[in-house]
């Protein structure tokens, strides 16, 4: 039996049970890893939260030059009536001087209506701009006040450290007053 | 824990106890008595107060868990119950949230006391990784437990905080919705934050443990910074530690006490009394005041960092690993390393100052020509662009935040200097004491809105300044005192310094 160990002996002198206790200790952190998948995956959102909540919303109620913020997957959406000399300010950008350059053109789908999400782009706060009193910038849009990020009348970002333009959210024309988000 | 040579008790009950498992022997052995510099001042108090703080907090937390209700729906009220129903509930929640306050004084000065006396060098880097670790667990935790209470601030600073991750490239918004269980910070976000929030103190304790461990087999340093040789320099832990200890642990209590029962509110923030509101940020947030130094790194770091700029840095940092670490044959002849930080400092400034020219104000640069054509010229420039930046100024503030804590990580490595204790370091004692008002400062400017400042200087330059000094601090002061700093003359021992002093004060009298 000893003779026959030793003949086991490779030239490193290493055995075959090094190999085995090499593997087996592989195997035991691939099934630690497979057991921890599915606690780590319970963190993922769950189908509830999940569950596309689209929501209808009236805009018959919006004169123009003021805004609606509703609730929409726990963030919140302005929606903005726009009034002409917002459409132009928003129109007439040198699209070169922009951080995240889009045209108003591709972030609207009527120039009165701008549906955007109400979450800052750089750590997610909530802009000031919905209401009158409140302070829109230096672009007439919205500022945020965490970091002090200013978006013009077309949601773009044009001064401040957020990187990118408020999300324009998947939303369809129902009726002339009627949208619907999501 | 061998008992092999234990020396028996006379209590027989601990007798009966400790020949089955000497608890008893270790305890004595550990802090009866365990041998301890004779020359500690209070700096040194502030471990065995934050031991304390933890327990008070873990006692106080386990007892305001019994009412509080981790849903978004209930969570408010509950503490506003806890605050005027429970008996007593005020003052638990009051030590509790002070407590938080106090946990980091204590570890404040416990981690800038090992910085002045040098306790993090050799042979005790392992003891300041883990102190370093139980700092960044203690972060983690007072951040998770501050959203609990669901007002305006838990909400708002919870959302901020979150939002570090989406800076992550490609996979950042994933894993942001991940962390919060949803596309904003809702209820699964407080649920599990809660049961984190239970679980880290008591991982925090193991690590504690195992840093007091480590203490006990290299024991503690001393302000002289020079090891005990003889039994002359030592005294027993018991008596003249655990009295000197419970001493200083009275007057920090009567301080806390005097927050708790006379301003509780002093170091919170009243809009944290406002239940969270999804639809409405609060004009201006702010983190705990424990935060704020490291919330203005965050926010110092406003410009992008471009090709010109990191490979400027990498070659810096190679020229400070080969300076760190070379030992007798060179790796760099001096013309080289020079060349590498010419070469390398002038592309961080020409980067830094390209993506700059971004963000000054069209005006001024009309006015002043000179710079307006120093602009154009630096912007042509390939891969100047701000879209072309591998690094985001967003991305580039998360890792300056997470890079400033893990400064602490690696500070055994970057202080190379041999001899420990300020004291005798008279440039790393002027070095040192200017990063702590530096750190002083970074908090105000963390306090201060983002387009604040003082006399005319905007505040975001003073924290990119600040910033980059405590970044200096760490990777170009550091190496280079270790090197070239000369040292006074070190005393034969703690024994001879210490009897010295008596016979000055004897002979004044
Ligand atoms: C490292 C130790 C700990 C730290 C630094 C810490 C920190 C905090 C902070 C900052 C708050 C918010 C205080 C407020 O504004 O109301 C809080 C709340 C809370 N903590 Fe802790 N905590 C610790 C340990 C614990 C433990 C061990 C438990 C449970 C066993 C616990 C349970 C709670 C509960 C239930 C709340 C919500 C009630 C309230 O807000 O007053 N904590 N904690
Ligand atoms: S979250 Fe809006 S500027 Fe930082």
């Amino acid at each position: 039996m000893t003779a026959h160990m030793h003949t086991e002996h490779d030239d490193d002198g290493e055995t075959r049970r090094d190999f085995m206790a090499i593997l087996a200790g592989a195997f035991g952190a691939i099934g630690a890893a497979i057991a921890a998948f599915p606690l780590l995956n319970s963190l993922s959102p769950a189908r509830d939260t999940l569950a596309l909540a689209t929501i209808e919303v009236d805009l018959s109620d919006i004169p123009e030059g003021s805004s609606k913020t509703v609730m929409w997957r726990g963030k919140p959406v302005f929606i903005r009536h726009r009034t002409p000399e917002q459409i132009k300010a928003a129109e007439s950008v040198n699209l070169q001087s922009l951080i995240d350059k889009q045209t108003d053109e591709e972030r609207v789908k009527k120039p009165e209506w701008l549906v955007t999400v109400g979450v800052c782009t750089h750590l997610g706060c909530v802009p000031m701009g919905q209401k009158e009193s409140d302070n829109h910038g230096d672009f007439g849009g919205w500022f945020c006040p965490c970091h002090g990020s200013h978006y013009d009348t077309s949601g773009r970002i044009r001064k401040g450290p957020a990187p990118k333009n408020l999300t324009v959210p998947p939303y369809a024309f129902l009726s002339d007053t009627k949208i619907k988000i999501g | 824990m061998a008992s092999g040579n234990r020396e028996p008790f006379n209590n027989t009950v601990v007798e009966w106890i400790d020949s089955r498992m000497p608890i008893f022997t270790l305890l004595n052995k550990e802090y009866g008595v365990f041998p301890v510099p004779r020359n500690f001042n209070y700096f040194w108090n502030f471990g065995a107060i934050a031991g304390f703080m933890l327990v008070v907090m873990i006692a106080t937390g386990l007892f305001l868990a019994m009412h509080y209700s981790a849903d978004t729906g209930l969570a408010f009220n509950s503490v506003e119950r806890i605050m005027r129903d429970v008996n007593g509930g005020w003052l638990i929640r009051y030590i509790h949230m002070n407590g938080a306050s106090f946990f980091f004084i204590a570890v404040y000065i416990h981690i800038f006391r090992g910085m002045y006396y040098g306790s993090y060098k050799k042979p005790r880097e392992l003891l300041w990784i883990l102190g370093a670790l139980i700092f960044l667990l203690m972060m983690a935790t007072a951040f998770l437990g501050y959203v609990l209470p669901w007002g305006q601030m838990s909400l708002w600073g919870a959302t901020v905080i979150t939002g570090f991750f989406t800076a992550i490239p490609f996979i950042g918004e994933d894993i942001q919705v991940w962390l919060l269980g949803g596309f904003a910070v809702s209820n699964p976000t407080l649920t599990r934050f809660f049961a984190l929030h239970f679980l880290l103190p008591f991982v925090i304790f193991a690590v504690v443990f195992l840093h007091i461990w480590a203490l006990h087999i290299c024991g503690s340093n001393n302000p002289l910074g020079i090891e005990p040789k003889t039994r002359q320099d030592t005294l027993p832990f018991h008596p003249y530690y655990t009295i000197k200890d419970s001493f200083g642990l009275l007057v920090f209590v009567l301080v806390y006490c005097v927050f708790i029962f006379y301003m509780p509110d002093a170091l919170g923030h009243p809009d944290n009394y406002i239940q969270a509101n999804p639809m409405v940020t609060p004009p201006h947030i702010v983190p705990e005041w424990y935060f704020l130094p490291f919330y203005a790194i965050l926010r110092a770091i406003t410009f992008n960092m471009n090709l010109y700029f990191l490979l400027g840095l990498v070659m810096l940092l190679l020229l400070l690993v080969d300076f760190v670490w070379r030992k007798k044959p060179v790796y760099l002849s001096a013309a080289g390393g020079l060349a590498l930080l010419v070469v390398g400092g002038l592309l961080v400034l020409t980067g830094f100052t390209g993506d700059s020219c971004q963000r000054i104000d069209a005006q001024w640069l009309e006015a002043n020509v000179g710079f307006k054509n120093m602009c154009g010229t630096l912007q042509a420039l390939p891969g100047m662009s701000a879209e072309a930046a591998p690094i985001s100024a967003k991305l580039g503030g998360v890792l300056a935040m997470f890079g400033s804590v893990a400064m602490l990580f690696v500070l055994p490595w970057l202080d190379t200097h041999p001899v420990r204790s300020a004291r005798y370091r008279p440039l790393y004692r002027v070095f040192f004491l200017l990063l702590v008002v530096v750190f002083l400062i970074l908090g105000y400017v963390g306090s201060q809105p983002a387009d604040a400042s003082v006399a005319g200087v905007p505040l975001i330059l003073v924290g990119l300044l600040g910033t980059g000094y405590y970044f200096a601090y760490f990777l170009v002061i550091l190496p280079l005192l270790g090197r070239f700093e000369k040292a006074k003359p070190l005393p034969e021992s703690i024994h001879d310094v210490v009897l010295a002093k008596q016979i000055n004060a004897e002979t004044k009298i």
